[in-house]
């Protein structure tokens, strides 16, 4: 057998069918992985069967399988949007639909969205005959199916079809939506709910203002919150497509229904995509309008409304007013310097006094907006103590959140400012008791010194850093070895040469260990900015002193930077990977911040 | 004796019973709940053993009129294991303490079983087809020549014997550091809520590593203690209300409208203590053992020990309704703490028009009230009875000094026969009754 396989002399069977005669046998394998593997190779078994027997074998026994496993199923659904040209091509793509059809009422979501993404995809691939002879059809058994998952999966076939139809289909089509949308099951209403918009972007501007206008104040008013919410969304779109005049009497009183909404999930809805919604009205709203919305929903909020103090304690209002107060200041921009100072500065600074840190947070963090509009100036009087507090908070990721904010700050607020009012705050972490507060203080200061110049570092912030170097506190002296590792690229050689070097030569001396294992480290990480006279002359014969330390670990490193001479970019890019993953890593937390809280 | 159903006189005949009936049980034999999916068309049991049985309606059989359709087994399978918390040293048992039917949503059936500390979603579903036609096998499954393939072939697929599967879709655990009491799936169809004895979570059908507490009622020191949760329901309309209840005799009506957290009610039903009657036992036997809402949404009931008492969620300071479920036993409460039996947890049920309501008692009896005559019927579930079509007769407990004929004596009920667990047909009258490890069914016979 061996032989004939390398002689290759197949004169009654064909080798090359092996491969894909045991692909078509592992659709059936009883390890799922193998199953998995199988189908995500369909392509290859269909191009060997080619496309007559594809279209005639293939897809009615994958018509079947949907009894299999959801990752096979998600697979499956996923290579069939990817089929046309196996079937033989935009004339045969109908062949198509009934797999798809029956992946789009399986009961795991995932698979069910995988195969409408097909059936969207395909649908473009139909002429428009073949769209209203078979694509529209399968939209409309599905429309009208017995079970839900059918019908949830109509909802999102709708708005590709819709465009490419007769007039009389089109009639059609609006009416089987409109069913949904009043469907029995909160999850096929919620599904119509979803797709509004997207279906009211293909309708014509009568039909937006007739149906879709009556759908969405009836599902913006549904008895069950999950579809109200998902109605507020839909808002966005609709206001897009609809004349300035018709906007006040055909959504406002929805939206403001819907901000005033007795359930907290919608009013958080409504914050959430507040200003997204505004965006899209602000060229035709009159500020009346948003302004009044504003107050309605302010006042329910608590947050205009000083008499109600106990319900800002509860927990829900956090929630709400962690949202707003992060959207809020997108508001400033649309509304003009005038509205901001009269209407919105109130707001920030009664914001900045809230008692929940993450409110507080969200105003500074988008200060930016405000800036734009107002200047900062404006603010900066109320801005300082709420820094000042956040800069003390108790909770140590309140404090590393403020920090990430210090540059943008500093860059708004100008030299003047930071140096008067914060520049001891940024000193002051360094020698806080966490040490992912020293370690972000330690890059914040590395970002200033980029934003403020090397002679600004000079004067106010290199001989705090050195001056800590002489602490009694081993961690603070380390602190400073850590600056001196972040500050020397931005400082620039002169003042590393002149002013940090002597600092971190005399710290050889140090007695405890973990310091001097540091001045190797750090003296590996400043060699690229340091002349070759000074590293031959000053640093080489410390480090050769290091090398022969007591100490292990001194040793060590000592050996480490003697060798290392190559030390170059390669630590300070890893260091500023350090950095953007810290960024990173902050932004996922304000995220988690918003939506856990 | 007319039965209890909405006007109608009829009267119930017993139509099957299900289980050994062998005298000695096996503990893992005994049904731990029992419940019928939406249409009725599908009747699920639980046990103590970790079983699951899920029982169809046939179709009436055109030459057999006079015969109604029978509930047939139609998949069992074993939702729960036994295990071990080896952190905690405690042995968690697979007794399946509650499930729901989720609606349907497809061709499969989908319920929630849960014991202790796991809820699993599982999926009931047919498959009439299958797969035939290999490469590389022959019909008989020998191997062939894989040298000798001249051509391919795609599987076909052949009709085959129904089978039902049941699989396991989802597992929801490590959310419940006390016994999971009750599972209620909410009209929203995409969340349920399960309870333990101090706290409710709050799941996503589609999401098992995060579940939301939305009740927490653990003192800060446990010594401080007075109140444990025993049943928690959604509401089946409003899909933002739900309610819970308490060892001390109350319910609590939530609104997850108002909070995230809802550690505060809005509503608060307790129905003020009569001091006359007021003992030992006043408190355990106040406990509510099982609350269900009205299928219109408007009223809800509450077991205790003694009675059955139907609230409108309109009406906070008492119940519009009070039934007595066997109020001969107030005089052997002290008998009854001693063996336990006064911690017997009876579930009660609604009929499919909520205007008779069902509840269990001891000696294998069972009682129904109807709403709007306020008649009452005590039946009793037993193999004398459990001939094919035989109408169920009326049973009398002797309350006074002197027997009657037909009636017995408070004495020799028989305290090991319990009712615990009962379900009536969304729309029917069928009455599904678990007597220890047998299963009866009981329908209508109209005059």
């Amino acid at each position: 057998r061996q032989l004939r396989r390398n002689g290759g002399g197949g004169a009654d069977g064909d080798d090359s069918l092996y491969p894909i005669a045991v692909l078509i046998d592992e659709l059936r394998n009883e390890d799922v992985q193998l199953r998995l593997n199988s189908i995500k190779k369909l392509s290859t078994i269909a191009l060997a069967l080619g496309v007559e027997r594809t279209r005639t074998e293939l897809l009615p026994f994958l018509t079947d399988t949907i009894y299999d496993e959801d990752e096979v199923l998600l697979a499956l659904a996923e290579q069939l949007g990817n089929f046309t040209m196996l079937v033989g091509g935009p004339e045969y793509v109908h062949c198509l639909l009934p797999p798809l059809e029956s992946l789009a009422t399986v009961e795991e979501t995932v698979v069910r969205d995988k195969a409408v993404e097909s059936l969207r995809k395909i649908s473009q691939e139909h002429s428009p005959v073949d769209l209203e002879v078979h694509f529209e059809p399968l939209v409309k058994r599905l429309a009208s199916g017995d079970w839900f998952t059918s019908r949830t999966s109509a909802c999102g076939l709708f708005s590709v079809c819709y465009p490419r139809v007769s007039s009389t289909v089109k009639a059609e089509i609006r009416q089987h939506f409109r069913t949904l949308c009043s469907d029995d099951t909160p999850m096929v209403r919620r599904a119509a709910a979803s797709k509004l918009g997207e279906f009211a972007k293909v309708l014509e501007l009568d039909y937006v203002k007739s149906d879709i206008i009556s759908l969405f104040t009836a599902l913006a008013s549904d008895e069950q919150d999950s579809v109200r919410l998902l109605a507020v969304e839909a808002c966005v779109s609709i206001a897009t497509l609809l004349p300035q005049e018709d906007l006040e009497s055909l959504v406002m009183p929805t939206l403001r229904q819907a901000a005033e909404d007795k359930s907290w999930r919608v009013r958080y809805m409504v914050a959430d995509k507040f200003s997204e919604t505004f965006v899209s009205l602000q060229m035709y709203l009159c500020f009346n309008c948003i302004h009044s919305v504003l107050t309605i929903w302010l006042s329910d909020l608590c947050l205009l409304c000083p008499v109600s103090e106990q319900e800002l304690v509860s927990d829900t209002n956090q929630h709400v007013k962690s949202a707003l107060a992060s959207v809020i200041m997108g508001l400033s921009t649309i509304l003009g310097k005038d509205n901001t100072i009269e209407h919105l500065l109130p707001l920030f600074l009664a914001q900045l006094k809230d008692e929940c840190p993450e409110v507080r947070l969200n105003i500074i963090s988008n200060l930016d907006c405000v800036n734009e509009v107002i200047g900062i100036r404006q603010l900066s009087q109320s801005l300082l103590p709420a820094i000042v507090e956040l800069a003390e908070d108790a909770k140590w990721r309140v404090r590393l959140a403020i920090i990430e904010y210090m540059p943008l700050l500093a860059g708004q607020l100008g030299v003047e400012f930071f140096d008067e009012k914060l520049n001891t705050l940024c000193m002051a972490w360094l020698i806080d008791h966490v040490y992912a507060i020293r370690e972000a203080a330690t890059c914040n200061l590395m970002k200033l010194v980029e934003k403020f110049g090397a002679e600004w570092a000079q004067n106010t912030i290199v001989p705090k850093v050195l001056g800590m170097a002489n602490d009694p506190n081993y961690l603070h002296r380390m602190t400073t070895l850590f600056c001196i590792n972040a500050l020397s690229e931005a400082c620039g050689q002169d003042i590393t040469t002149k002013q940090m070097l002597p600092v971190v030569l005399k710290m050889s001396n140090d007695q405890v260990a973990n310091v001097r294992f540091n001045v190797a480290k750090s003296l590996q990480k400043i060699g690229p900015v340091l002349d070759s006279n000074a590293l031959q002359t000053e640093v080489k014969p410390v480090l050769e002193k290091l090398a022969t330390d007591t100490d292990m670990d001194v040793k060590y490193f000592a050996q480490e930077a003697i060798s290392g001479k190559h030390f170059t970019l390669i630590n300070v890019n890893k260091l500023k990977m350090a950095i953007i993953k810290s960024e990173m890593h902050f932004n996922l937390l304000v995220f988690t911040v918003l939506v856990l809280a | 004796m007319a039965g209890v159903a909405g006007g109608n006189d009829f009267q119930w005949c017993f139509s099957q019973v299900k289980g050994a009936i062998d005298e000695d049980v096996a503990e893992a034999d005994i049904i731990s709940t029992v419940e019928f999916n939406y249409s009725g068309d599908l009747l699920a049991t639980g046990d103590k053993g970790g079983r699951v049985v899920i029982f169809q309606h046939e179709q009436e059989s055109k030459n057999r009129p006079q015969l109604r359709g029978e509930y047939n087994v139609y998949s069992t399978f074993q939702s729960h294991e036994p295990e071990f918390d080896y952190l905690k040293s405690l042995e968690i048992e697979e007794k399946i303490n509650k499930i729901r039917w989720l609606p349907q949503q497809n061709a499969a059936h989908f319920l929630l079983s849960t014991n202790d500390k796991t809820i699993k979603l599982w999926k009931i579903s047919e498959r009439d087809k299958r797969a035939e036609g290999y490469n590389l096998k022959d019909e008989d499954g020998r191997l062939r020549d894989p040298f000798r393939i001249t051509s391919l072939r795609v599987p076909v697929l052949m009709p085959m014997d129904l089978m039902v599967e049941a699989s396991p879709r989802r597992i929801f655990a490590n959310a419940h550091t006390y016994h999971i009491n009750s599972i209620s799936v909410n009209s929203d169809h995409e969340t349920y809520l399960s309870a333990d004895d101090l706290r409710i979570n709050l799941w996503h059908l589609e999401i098992t590593d995060r579940s939301f507490n939305i009740v927490d009622i653990k003192p800060a020191n446990m010594e401080e203690l007075t109140e444990v949760i025993t049943a928690a329901e959604c509401h089946p309309l409003q899909c933002n209300v739900f309610v819970y209840s308490s060892s001390k005799g109350t319910i609590r009506l939530c609104d997850m409208r108002a909070a995230a957290l809802c550690d505060r009610h809005s509503k608060f039903f307790e129905e003020p203590e009569d001091p006359s009657s007021r003992s030992f036992f006043s408190e355990i036997i106040s406990s509510i053992s099982d609350v269900k809402f009205s299928h219109s949404g408007r009223y809800m009931m509450t077991r205790d020990y003694l009675s059955v008492k139907v609230w409108d969620l309109n009406m906070e300071n008492r119940p519009v309704e009070t039934y007595q479920v066997h109020e001969y036993l107030r005089s052997k409460l002290c008998s009854l703490y001693e063996n336990d039996c006064i911690f017997d947890k009876f579930e009660c049920c609604w009929n499919g028009s909520d205007s008779a309501i069902m509840t269990g008692s001891y000696n294998n009896f069972f009682r129904m009230f109807d709403r709007n005559t306020r008649r009452d019927i005590t039946l009793e579930a037993s193999r004398e009875s459990s001939k094919p079509r035989a109408t169920l007769k009326p049973r009398k407990v002797s309350t006074g000094g002197k027997r009657k004929k037909d009636e017995i004596s408070v004495d020799s009920l028989d305290f090991n026969k319990k009712i615990l667990h009962t379900a009536w047909h969304p729309k029917d009258n069928v009455i599904a009754v678990a007597a220890t490890n047998n299963l009866y069914i009981f329908q209508d016979k109209i005059n």
